[in-house]
């Protein structure tokens, strides 16, 4: 099996290919148009701002590439974000696979920071990405942004209010909270998601 | 809802933990990479690597050291000592470090937060500040692992290194690092209070009330601790079943 993490100038892609290899899977790093539509499973993971990452994936014509995928696809984190229709962020226009809108987390208390960082719980687990997932896991969080909850909803979470932890329409999986770093329970969705 | 963090912190030197720890589950108590993971399966929820001997002979053992702990463990980790640069930052990073930890070298060059928080995200800014009550009544910044004393509030570079882009602060008490007789509650709640990032305390934890106390009185959103880990005078899974049904939000 080929998996393919897409490389672009976003932060956090070298601990998601560590995640891989502790459940045993070599992956490749790359931006090359056919490594990314040969691959079995593609992963797009991110940590960074809207904007210049959907800039640089379309002067590379990455973002068509990731649209017209047909393999099963998960992004993560900024990823997912990207995978929306629209960002608030620098008022992004995204590569619109989910409907979902991406907003940014208001807070009026201030014993509620944004971003949201740490462990939160996610809930009403919908596809074969949570299988063997019980009801209210934790996973890790750093966002200050938020996918609002809609049709491709399969997860959610509540912090200032509930939004979607997780998305999917046909091939595309979105998770918001990062697997690669939520001990045990981010190292089954990966195989999960290695198993679709 | 967003669980309040444990923090162990390990004190590397040379690419071995230092302070001594006694654990039969490990072959070697000395190797970070054995002990983090140890912490991550006890439910620890992120990991501080601090290197206290840091210097520039010795980034390279560093950098090493942090890309054989993010193959091995599974939760988040900062590392921090002798960051002055955002090569620095990157060579940590793209070897697997989530956040790192600044401290001094912020303090005496304060536009290094800015250009890491641009360069890198404020995510993985983590501002340390060793503080001190002096008698006067007020908390002040000390330099240098707590020798060197500056004339600057805690509160005033506290509120400055969150504009140019700190994403978090880590706030040690002098007055009670080491004492095991508590947090310092009243300068972490007004730090927590005041500041739109988390807050991480960190001096004093010596039981599991005082990790309680901190979390409600001191209104912190994360707790650090060494020692009484390494010489499970508090074990992780004990100390988070006592926070969750004292009504703590924590994950279990």
């Amino acid at each position: 099996m080929k998996t393919v993490i897409i490389q672009y100038n976003a932060g956090n892609i070298q601990s998601v290919l560590y995640a891989l290899d502790r459940v045993g899977v070599t992956a490749i790093v790359s931006d090359s148009i056919v490594d990314i539509q040969t691959a079995d499973k593609v992963i797009f993971p991110g940590v960074g701002e809207a904007s210049t990452a959907m800039q640089y994936l379309r002067e590379r014509n990455l973002d068509e590439v990731i649209k017209s995928l047909k393999q099963p696809v998960l992004g993560i984190c900024l990823g997912m974000q990207l995978l929306c229709s629209h960002s608030e962020e620098n008022n992004t226009t995204c590569l619109g696979i989910f409907e979902e809108e991406v907003k940014h987390f208001e807070s009026k208390d201030v014993a509620i920071k944004v971003p949201q960082m740490g462990w939160n719980t996610i809930s009403g687990l919908q596809t074969d990405l949570f299988k063997g997932i019980a009801e209210n896991s934790f996973t890790y969080c750093v966002h200050g942004y938020y996918a609002t909850i809609g049709a491709d909803t399969i997860a959610t979470t509540n912090y200032i209010q509930n939004y979607s932890s997780a998305l999917h329409k046909n091939n595309f999986y979105g998770v918001q909270f990062h697997p690669e770093k939520s001990a045990k329970l981010g190292e089954q969705i990966i195989q999960n998601f290695l198993s679709l | 809802m967003l669980t309040k963090r444990i923090i162990p912190c390990l004190d590397i030197k040379d690419g071995r933990t230092v302070k001594g720890v006694n654990f039969e589950q490990l072959r070697d108590a000395g190797d970070p990479i054995e002990l983090g993971a140890l912490y991550a399966s006890q439910g620890a929820d992120e990991l501080v690597f601090l290197d206290i001997a840091a210097t520039v002979e010795k980034r390279k053992t560093l950098s090493e050291l942090v890309n054989k702990i993010a193959h091995k463990i599974n939760i988040p980790f900062t590392v921090g000592g002798g960051i002055k640069t955002e090569e620095d930052v990157s060579i940590l990073l793209q070897n697997g470090a989530d956040k790192i930890s600044i401290n001094t070298a912020a303090f005496l060059q304060p536009e290094i937060i800015n250009r890491f928080a641009k360069n890198f995200g404020s995510q993985c800014v983590v501002l340390a500040i060793d503080t001190k009550l002096e008698a006067d009544g007020n908390w002040y910044v000390y330099l240098n692992g707590g020798r060197e004393k500056t004339t600057t509030l805690t509160m005033e570079w506290a509120k400055k290194a969150v504009d140019l882009g700190a994403g978090e602060i880590l706030l040690t008490s002098m007055n009670h690092d080491g004492t095991k007789q508590g947090f310092a509650l009243d300068i972490t709640a007004a730090l927590s209070s005041t500041l739109p990032v988390p807050i991480i305390a960190s001096g004093g934890g010596g039981s599991a009330a005082h990790f309680y106390d901190v979390f409600t009185t001191g209104k912190a959103d994360a707790a650090l601790a060494a020692s009484i880990f390494h010489y499970k005078e508090v074990a992780i899974p004990d100390l988070k079943k006592f926070l969750h049904q004292k009504g703590i939000s924590i994950r279990i």
